[in-house]
């Protein structure tokens, strides 16, 4: 595993009198695939979003590298280049093209070769199956394909840390695969990324650690194997079991 | 066939005389336009700030305007304000004013609302892609924001041009209050053109306002 690329020290986060994220430390390394997994409302999305500074912190400190993550900071508009994020529901400009989503910031805020962007953004479209979609506008195209140009746009910023705040929940049962596939194939490039999910065996499959958050903490921190087979709080257990309910109950008729 | 009084419209220089009218009520619209959008952009921008202060004056100058009816202005400033201040405004001169501040008022709130229109992932993703403020408002808020706002603007310029048939009421000759005077004139001659000049009034507000809203629902299927 590579050097320490963020690190979480301490955050606490509120809404209110309510205790978003409650003391969370964690350190990710560069190339390492983190799932974090919970039932609604645990914080997991506000963990992302403090990330990227969407969300302003109480305490606690956020490092990239040896960069503090701090939105006042003059240096931190460059600093967010850094952190490429893909929502739930894609968000996508309405009034551009696939391509023109995906060149606006490299060209606009990074001021690179627009040629150059547009070579490359070609490039990923056909990587992720989407060859000949540039020029559509979203409302042209699904919702797995709407999700892809997300994660191309992301890619194109050239991002040390990838953020994924539940990037399949809006889709259709049958647009989820196409969408976790390019992530698979991401985490196989040996890229960071941080994922929320609810996709438990895309979860096991992809990640190298889990994260399962409880109420604003960390109540386990462990591999997929381990996680699956052992979770060691009674928490996580119960959690896991709302997943299998279903087959349970298959099971017994 | 039945007497509809049309050929009134040919006789002497009726014609002109009312197409000369319909362009009073044009020249009184589009003066009001030029004024009033520009102002009203800037307010509406202003309105989503998040000053109570601005917010609330805003409000009651946009329900104060928005309440009253146009007729009630237009009697205010032309035989009120005149009387009250001693100033000397001509009908038409009132007839903008009134417009510009009625313009000012809807054109404000469709700005408002087509920027508050915008989703907050909008800025949200614009941010996490790196871009700054003045970027966001540039390539991502402010187009967006003007695709949804033109078919509403140019709704808005053909209610002005229907609505200048007020301002007759105060004694501006516009195309209708013309179509009177003909009508008037005619009377012993032709008692029937009322029928043919009020229908020639109709067929020119039509031809006035019909390429506009053709060109509103254009602009509105091509960016809905």
């Amino acid at each position: 595993m590579g050097e320490i690329l963020l690190k979480m020290e301490h955050v606490t986060k509120r809404f209110g009198d309510h205790i978003v994220l409650n003391d969370i430390s964690l350190s990710v390394r560069r190339g390492e695939v983190i799932v974090i997994i919970g039932p609604s409302g645990c914080g997991k999305s506000t963990l992302l979003r403090c990330i990227n500074a969407l969300e302003e912190i109480e305490s606690g400190e956020i490092w990239l590298r040896d960069e503090k993550i701090e939105s006042r900071s003059k240096r931190f508009p460059a600093l967010r280049q850094k952190i490429g994020m893909v929502f739930q529901n894609y968000e996508l400009f309405p009034h551009l093209t696939a391509l023109g989503n995906i060149q606006l910031a490299p060209v606009k805020v990074q001021g690179r070769n627009q040629a150059e962007v547009q070579a490359e953004a070609l490039g990923w479209l056909s990587r992720v199956g989407l060859a000949g979609r540039e020029k559509s506008y979203p409302r042209e195209l699904s919702g797995g394909q709407k999700q892809r140009v997300a994660i191309v746009r992301a890619l194109c910023m050239h991002p040390e840390i990838l953020l994924f705040d539940e990037i399949t929940a809006a889709l259709d049962p049958e647009m989820v695969r196409e969408v976790l596939d390019v992530m698979l194939d991401l985490a196989s490039q040996g890229r960071t990324m941080l994922i929320v999910t609810h996709e438990m065996r895309f979860a096991r499959a992809v990640a190298d650690r889990i994260l399962f958050l409880d109420k604003g903490k960390i109540m386990e921190d462990s591999d997929p194997e381990t996680f699956f087979a052992h979770a060691r709080t009674e928490r996580a257990r119960h959690f896991l079991d709302t997943f299998e309910f279903n087959n349970e109950r298959l099971k017994k008729l | 066939m039945p007497d509809l009084g049309i050929e009134v419209l040919f006789r002497g220089r009726n014609l002109i005389r009312i197409l000369g009218g319909l362009w009073v009520a044009l020249r009184i619209s589009l003066i009001s336009v030029a004024v009033s959008f520009p102002l009203g952009i800037l307010l509406g921008a202003v309105m989503t700030l998040k000053n109570p202060f601005v917010k609330a004056l805003m409000r009651i100058y946009l329900e104060i305007i928005r309440i009253m009816p146009q007729m009630v202005l237009l009697f205010l400033f032309y035989f009120g304000t005149t009387r009250a201040f001693g100033w000397d405004l001509s009908g038409e001169t009132a007839s903008i004013i009134v417009f510009v501040l009625w313009g000012i008022a809807e054109m404000s709130d469709l700005v408002r609302s087509c920027l508050i229109s915008i989703p907050v992932h909008q800025y949200e993703t614009s941010e996490a892609l790196g871009l700054v403020r003045i970027q966001i408002y540039r390539y991502i808020i402010i187009p967006q924001a003007v695709r949804r706002l033109i078919p509403l603007s140019v709704n808005l310029v053909t209610r002005m041009i229907k609505t200048t048939s007020l301002i007759l009421m105060i004694g501006v000759v516009e195309v209708l209050k013309v179509a009177q005077q003909i009508i008037e004139a005619n009377r012993s001659a032709s008692p029937n053109a009322a029928f043919g000049v009020y229908l020639a009034v109709f067929f020119l507000y039509f031809v006035a306002c019909w390429p506009i809203s053709v060109l509103a629902r254009y602009l509105e299927k091509k960016w809905g």
